[in-house]
């Protein structure tokens, strides 16, 4: 079993996150002295009897100054059966901005509702986005049971709507879990709770322990841009001429059959380097230098795959963005799009759909694409990249797309189209529901 | 049977990917190193990134003039056992020339913003790679891996770029650097238990060592060239180490009798689970605030 968890949560400041996400820290000890201290001391300060752990996470006086309390924040905590890196991103403002930057690592969301409201429209956002993103498996934590005197109907209900949402999204159901929770009393946060007998399941920390990680697509096709040529012209290795990268997805063994695109020179792998010695096989997730049996052309921003399932090599592609950038998208825009380790120029030809948030709907071949608004394009690169669709492979189907003058970071693009309902399929109407609006 | 990765594979392997992007998109990037143990962490992990090749870059010590013996002396056999080229930034040139004044309390961390900045100038260093970690204080918790700074070395909120996937996003004015954060995702214990795994060497004030220090601020001072006790303050013989390393005049001490490696990483454990303690709380916090001044003056 895997020992370590990358998750995400969800959800806004009203549903409890902050006091949830500390009451995780607190409860799994991972909170050092000093910074409990000032806790205890904040909360007596404001005449509170038990220390308020939303102040664990709350941002700082300085960041509120600084204006990056919107901002997703990385907390780490561990238990003896596992490591946990936790993104942790707020809700309200720029929540697609926040939840594609958590998500885009994540092996699991825990999304949170409030007992008293169940599953809102903020809820089915934060959903979509995890599915889009390729997040595997979802938490609902339905926050605050305590104020609905733990009562089992009521947690059952937004239970089997959420469930019925993740579903549509394309969630298996076995991936999707509801825990009725209190994050201030710590009912079932970490410890099992008395005051709900009616529920079976796993506690938000033992679930958080024992559920199965997705495993890196070790069967998946070898995937492995090319990061930097190591050629050490020294005395001891004159000659040595590797390929330095990350295995970004599938296994590569000594003796395999290599494509490297976008040229498609072929040859095998003879040697799979590392600092503490040659391995036999290297996996998705492993930093390794590559040896080649053939003297190739090979340089940072080439990638090494399997000639038996190579990506297609295209200059023309459809993709979903998320736009994360003040300046919104027009057809016809002149981007950089930084795909593996190559940055190639590009231009977004066509805006085909638009996903509007607060309709939850989309719409056809929209003007624009603004802050947080997430669309299908249609991409021209100026040189020929080789993509998978991001369904396929969440490392190569990925991609960003930067602004050519001041070089920030304007989307997450993600090649083909990872929610179908995205797709605009609908000709008869201009626009139709990505999801149903619930009850 | 497959390769399995564990949590140390994993930061390895995510320390050595940021390196590698670095070597390739930067034209100048610079290794911060102090001799600390997130520096020589940072070092073990450049070498392993390049193997069998140099490192492709230099290393850059900030000086504060105010240093451990020890410590300049590792420092120094690192840089010459690795073949390293060092360049050093010293506080004390400052000082002599007037373009910095001593602090009332003798302290030098703050003072070595402006002799960094001078030598990311002079050199014209684009991306800086420092032993940050996200898990020592909730303001670091929202910093990047790829932190965008201006021409002044300074960090603009807004600018800074939402991190996706492992695409990092490294482009910059001219006269603008990056600083870089590869231990990002590691947290104090790990730090350890990898240094261990690693047989990676530290300057022996991090163990148990017999020492003459005094109490000052609840925190245990070592006399030196930057001062010693001041009336009132009594030199006691006691068996101590060190849980950072940085401006001598201002860098405690704790009590610990943790003479290997083992023996740290469970003191460092323990520590997570006697929080409640209300005896060593003090300690802890006057460390933690120390240990702030030391991140807000050099990095």
């Amino acid at each position: 079993m895997s020992d370590l968890l990358r998750l995400a949560t969800a959800g806004s400041v009203d549903d409890g996150k902050s006091t949830l996400v500390g009451r995780l820290l607190y409860d799994t000890k991972s909170v050092l002295a000093d910074t409990l201290d000032a806790v205890h001391r904040a909360s007596a300060d404001r005449g509170l009897t038990t220390p308020d752990l939303s102040l664990l996470v709350d941002g700082l006086r300085s960041e509120r100054e600084q204006g990056i309390t919107i901002d997703v924040a990385y907390r780490y905590f561990a238990t003896p059966r596992r490591s946990f890196v936790l993104a942790d991103t707020p809700g309200h403002v720029q929540y697609t901005r926040n939840t594609v930057t958590g998500a885009s690592t994540a092996q699991l969301g825990v999304l949170l509702v409030d007992a008293r409201k169940g599953v809102v429209e903020q809820t089915r956002r934060h959903a979509a986005v995890l599915a889009l993103l390729g997040v595997p498996r979802l938490v609902l934590a339905v926050n605050k049971i305590d104020l609905v005197d733990y009562d089992q109907v009521t947690f059952s209900r937004i239970a089997k709507e959420f469930t019925a949402h993740a579903t549509a999204l394309g969630f298996p159901e076995d991936a999707v879990l509801e825990i009725p929770v209190s994050a201030l009393a710590g009912d079932n946060v970490v410890e099992r709770s008395a005051n709900t007998p009616w529920y079976s399941g796993p506690t938000l920390l033992e679930h958080l322990e024992t559920v199965p990680v997705e495993p890196d697509p070790h069967d998946a096709p070898f995937r492995f841009p090319v990061q930097y040529v190591i050629r050490p012209r020294t005395p001891e290795h004159p000659d040595y001429r590797g390929y330095a990268g990350q295995v970004a997805s599938g296994t590569v063994r000594v003796g395999d059959e290599i494509a490297v695109l976008p040229g498609g020179l072929r040859s095998t792998v003879e040697r799979i380097d590392t600092a503490d010695g040659p391995l036999a096989e290297a996996v998705a997730g492993q930093s390794v230098t590559l040896l080649l049996a053939h003297e190739l052309d090979i340089s940072r921003g080439d990638l090494i795959a399997t000639s038996a399932n190579p990506p297609r090599v295209t200059d023309e592609f459809d993709a979903t963005v998320c736009w994360l950038s003040d300046k919104p998208l027009r057809p016809g825009a002149r981007v950089l799009v930084k795909h593996g380790t190559r940055t190639v120029q590009a231009i977004v030809t066509q805006l085909r759909t638009r996903f509007d948030e607060q309709r939850l709907a989309s719409t056809e071949n929209p003007e624009s694409l603004r802050l947080n608004e997430i669309g299908q394009v249609a991409v021209r690169t100026a040189e020929p990249v080789p993509v998978d669709d991001y369904t396929r492979d969440r490392r190569t189907g990925a991609f960003l797309v930067i602004d050519t003058a001041d070089g920030g970071t304007l989307a997450a693009g993600l090649v083909g189209a990872p929610l179908p309902e995205l797709d605009g399929a609908a000709d008869d109407t201009d626009s139709h529901a990505l999801v149903s609006p619930g009850p | 049977m497959t390769t399995a990765l564990d949590t140390l594979d994993r930061l390895e392997s995510e320390a050595i990917h940021i390196f590698r992007e670095v070597a390739g998109e930067f034209d100048r990037p610079v290794i911060l190193f102090s001799g600390g143990k997130d520096s020589t962490l940072l070092v073990h992990l450049a070498i392993k990134a390049f193997w069998p090749a140099p490192v492709p870059f230099p290393l850059l010590h900030v000086d504060t003039g105010h240093n451990f013996d020890e410590v300049i002396e590792f420092r120094d056999r690192v840089v010459a056992r690795h073949g390293l080229r060092l360049e050093v930034a010293r506080v004390q040139d400052y000082l002599d020339d007037g373009r910095l004044t001593e602090r009332p309390d003798g302290t030098r961390n703050p003072l070595q913003t402006v002799p960094l900045l001078d030598a990311i100038t002079e050199h014209r260093f684009d991306a800086v790679f420092g032993g940050g970690r996200r898990d020592e204080e909730r303001a670091r918790a929202k910093e990047r891996i790829f932190s965008l700074r201006n021409a002044f070395g300074q960090w603009e909120p807004r600018r800074q770029r939402p991190e996706l996937w492992n695409l990092y996003n490294g482009r910059h004015r001219a006269g603008e650097h990056v600083r870089v954060f590869p231990l990002s995702n590691w947290t104090e214990l790990d730090v350890w238990r990898y240094i261990a795994r690693e047989r990676i060497e530290l300057p022996s004030i991090y163990y148990a060592h017999r020492r003459e220090v005094y109490l000052r601020d609840g925190m245990w001072l070592a006399e030196g060239p930057w001062g010693g006790p001041r009336e009132g303050e009594a030199l006691v013989e006691k068996t101590v180490r060190y849980r950072t390393v940085g401006d001598g005049s201002c860098t405690g001490a704790v009590e610990s009798d943790a003479a290997d490696i083992e023996a740290v990483i469970a003191e460092v454990s323990a520590s997570r689970l006697t929080e409640r303690g209300a005896t060593r709380a003090d300690d802890r916090l006057s460390e933690a605030a120390m240990e702030d001044r030391k991140r807000e003056g050099y990095f």
